[in-house]
């Protein structure tokens, strides 16, 4: 076991792009962390980087405290599964997951045959030993992929989307499976998936990439309620954040439906800076018919007609179509190719409780916790609503993000020194492992 | 429907399979028969009396054992030098990323295109000079050099076909690049290099034109050129059932390789490797 840090890793490949650009991560012993990012953000490469299998070009892998940059991936005694398991097909089970054993010559036959049923009966898969790879299912394949990493004494896991080739249930399953092994062996993990629901529910720690370049780097708590940016606030959630333009004015806010009143502070981060863009999630807004009245009368409402409804039996979700201004639409829809999504018109999803009996077609009133409005620049696309830096746990690693001038940022025309996390957190962030 | 089609498939079965094997039983009928019955005019398909004699001349024949002793080991030493080379090259082609890859890979196929008999003077003069002329290294060079450009394209299919990242998980779990090579790439691509084998054993096997003129004695004389010396007495009547019985000895080690190897050629080894 051993901690990873990743100081200002670049990765370019020989025609210029730079699929990973400037990504420092400190990764503590025994911690979960998750790289997260749409398709084509870097987060394989920055993997594989780790792992030995692509070359850095330039920044520092250290790993125990030691500088790994030029040493092949088996001398840097890391432990891999990858998203296709990659078995030996030739081997059976049990030669499978003794293989890095019997390469390593340090075990005698009974150590490695004591070893490989310890993995095999902690993954279940006492009774597969004999089988070939190509007799077993999708599930016991992942299992053996990852008996083969747990059997020796790695000093780090790494995952490259290992789930995300089995069926939804499975994966759920597998999920679990993967956080109790951790938690189990206490050892450091670096897991790499598209999936947001594995990075919220897997990591102490969840790493947002977009195009080679760290959006924010937090609990997945923080990431949730605090994004840092636009970016990182319409990847994280599902249904995604809706995103509204907006005009502040004193404490109010113009959406295309009408004013709500948001709280001072966050009203006096985001005054004066003409048109913005609101994100509210689709749970922050509530059919006011059938909520308590006094709930009501705290916050705003307005009225809208839905378009769509769907009934999911636990909540509903309603889709509201409204027109944007052309300089936030070109904003969105440009978030939308980041998030590998297409958007098709620009509309407010909303969850609803489901005791709510709305129609399509149907006018209702709508309440909304303005309490939770993000407010983002258009340009940037900063959040210039995240309550007080300082209280954010867990990012302050991300210090060293530093967008570079003209990469071809979405927020076209933005000089930014990205802000994302230039603080200090009261310490304490070191998960508990 | 069923019914009708199997019926189909077995008139055809039957019709392709006395087409094909039709000659050879002839060859077997004529290496049974006694001399005075292949010199008689218009022979009957089956032999009216049955004879081994045919096959205890032909062994007991010095000329004859010796060049299957040829052909054997030059057959074989070509085979093996053709396949070490060919993998170890496909393997690069396949793997590595060097200048000049595609031109390797034109100039092998360009090989292949090369006429043998073009060849066939220029070596001449060229094993004289060099002493390789009538040796088994004279035959086994050139064969080798003429199977390697199949086994190279044969193989470098092979090799792109076994995913990357089973050498790379191999290289995680602590392999060196030759012990992934050796311990996960050459076993997935066997059948692979056991199609190899064998193409380039039944070139080497059957060779002819260089065969006879690279050589001058039964010390380096293989079995396709030694039956060319096979006259006879009477140059008007070759021995038929000599040469019958001759080619039935040549064609059973043929036979019993491919149904060796034939276990070991079979597709869809790497499946499981990777989901599927």
């Amino acid at each position: 076991m051993s901690a990873i840090e990743m100081k200002n890793i670049v990765k370019q490949y020989g025609d210029g792009f730079a699929a990973v650009n400037n990504v420092s991560i400190d990764v503590a012993d025994g911690e979960f962390i998750i790289l997260v990012g749409p398709s084509g953000c870097g987060k394989s490469t920055m993997l594989r980087m780790i792992v030995g299998l692509e070359d850095i070009t330039s920044g520092d892998m250290m790993i125990g405290g030691e500088r790994v940059n030029d040493k092949a991936p088996r001398d840097r005694d890391l432990a891999m599964v990858f998203q296709n398991y990659a078995l030996y097909p030739h081997l059976t089970v049990y030669e499978n997951i003794a293989f890095p054993l019997r390469l390593s010559k340090e075990f005698n036959d009974t150590e490695i045959d004591q070893k490989v049923r310890n993995a095999s009966s902690t993954l279940e898969l006492d009774e597969h030993l004999e089988r070939k790879p190509a007799n077993l299912s999708g599930g016991q394949r992942q299992r053996v992929a990852m008996g083969r990493a747990i059997v020796r004494d790695a000093k780090a896991f790494l995952f490259d989307e290992p789930l995300s080739n089995l069926d939804a249930k499975l994966r759920g399953q597998m999920r679990t499976e993967i956080s109790r092994l951790q938690k189990k062996l206490g050892i450091t993990t670096v897991y790499v998936t598209h999936d947001q629901t594995e990075a919220m529910t897997l990591g102490d720690r969840v790493a947002v990439l977009r195009r080679g370049i760290m959006e924010q780097l937090a609990t997945p708590r923080e990431l949730y309620e605090n994004p840092a940016n636009l970016f990182v606030a319409g990847f994280i959630g599902s249904p995604p954040m809706n995103f509204l333009p907006a005009t502040v004015e004193g404490d109010m806010v113009e959406l295309p439906f009408g004013k709500v009143k948001i709280p001072a502070d966050k009203a006096e981060r985001a005054r004066g800076k003409g048109l913005l863009i609101a994100g509210v999630r689709p749970e922050h807004f509530e059919d006011a018919s059938v909520m308590d009245p006094d709930k009501v009368a705290e916050g705003s409402t307005f009225r809208a007609t839905v378009d769509v409804s769907e009934w999911l039996g636990d909540q509903q979700y309603a889709y509201i179509p409204f027109e944007a201004p052309p300089e936030v639409q070109a904003q969105l829809s440009q978030l939308e190719r980041d998030l590998d999504g297409e958007s098709l018109r620009t509309q407010l999803v909303v969850s609803l409780d489901s005791a709510s009996f709305i129609k399509d077609g149907e006018e209702l009133e709508l309440y909304v916790n303005a309490k939770k409005m993000h407010l983002f620049d258009p340009s940037t696309g900063e959040n210039l609503t995240t309550s007080n830096k300082g209280d954010s746990s867990g990012s302050s690693r991300s210090s060293t993000t530093v967008r570079a001038n003209g990469d071809g940022a979405a927020f076209a025309g933005a000089p930014t020194t990205r802000s994302a996390g230039v603080h200090r957190e009261p310490g304490g962030s070191s998960p508990a492992t | 429907m069923k019914r009708s089609s199997g019926v189909g498939i077995w008139v055809g079965f039957v019709a392709i399979l006395v087409w094909c094997l039709l000659p050879v039983v002839w060859i077997l009928s004529l290496s049974l028969k006694p001399v005075s019955e292949t010199a008689a005019g218009s022979p009957q398909f089956l032999p009216k009396t049955w004879t081994m004699q045919n096959y205890k001349d032909i062994l007991a024949d010095g000329d004859f054992t010796r060049a299957l002793i040829n052909s054997f080991g030059i057959s074989l030493i070509a085979t093996l030098l053709s396949v070490i080379f060919a993998t170890l090259a496909a393997y690069a082609i396949a793997r590595l990323d060097f200048k000049g890859k595609r031109l390797v890979l034109s100039i092998a196929l360009a090989i292949a295109m090369f006429p043998v008999v073009a060849l066939v003077g220029p070596l001449f003069d060229l094993w004289r000079t060099v002493h390789l002329f009538n040796t088994w290294p004279g035959l086994i060079i050139p064969y080798m050099s003429f199977t390697l450009p199949l086994a190279i394209w044969t193989l470098s299919a092979f090799f792109r076909e076994i995913p990357w990242e089973l050498e790379q998980a191999a290289q995680v779990d602590g392999a060196s690049p030759w012990q992934a090579f050796r311990k996960v790439i050459v076993p997935l691509a066997a059948p692979g290099v056991f199609t190899a084998a064998i193409l380039t054993f039944f070139f080497a096997w059957n060779e002819f034109v260089l065969a006879i003129s690279l050589t001058s004695t039964t010390a380096s004389r293989t079995v396709p050129a030694q039956l060319s010396f096979f006259v006879g007495p009477d140059p008007f009547n070759p021995p038929f059932s000599q040469l019958a019985t001759a080619s039935v000895v040549v064609t059973i080690p043929v036979i019993i390789i491919v149904l060796l190897f034939q276990r070991k050629i079979v597709a869809g080894l790497t499946s499981g490797a990777v989901k599927g």
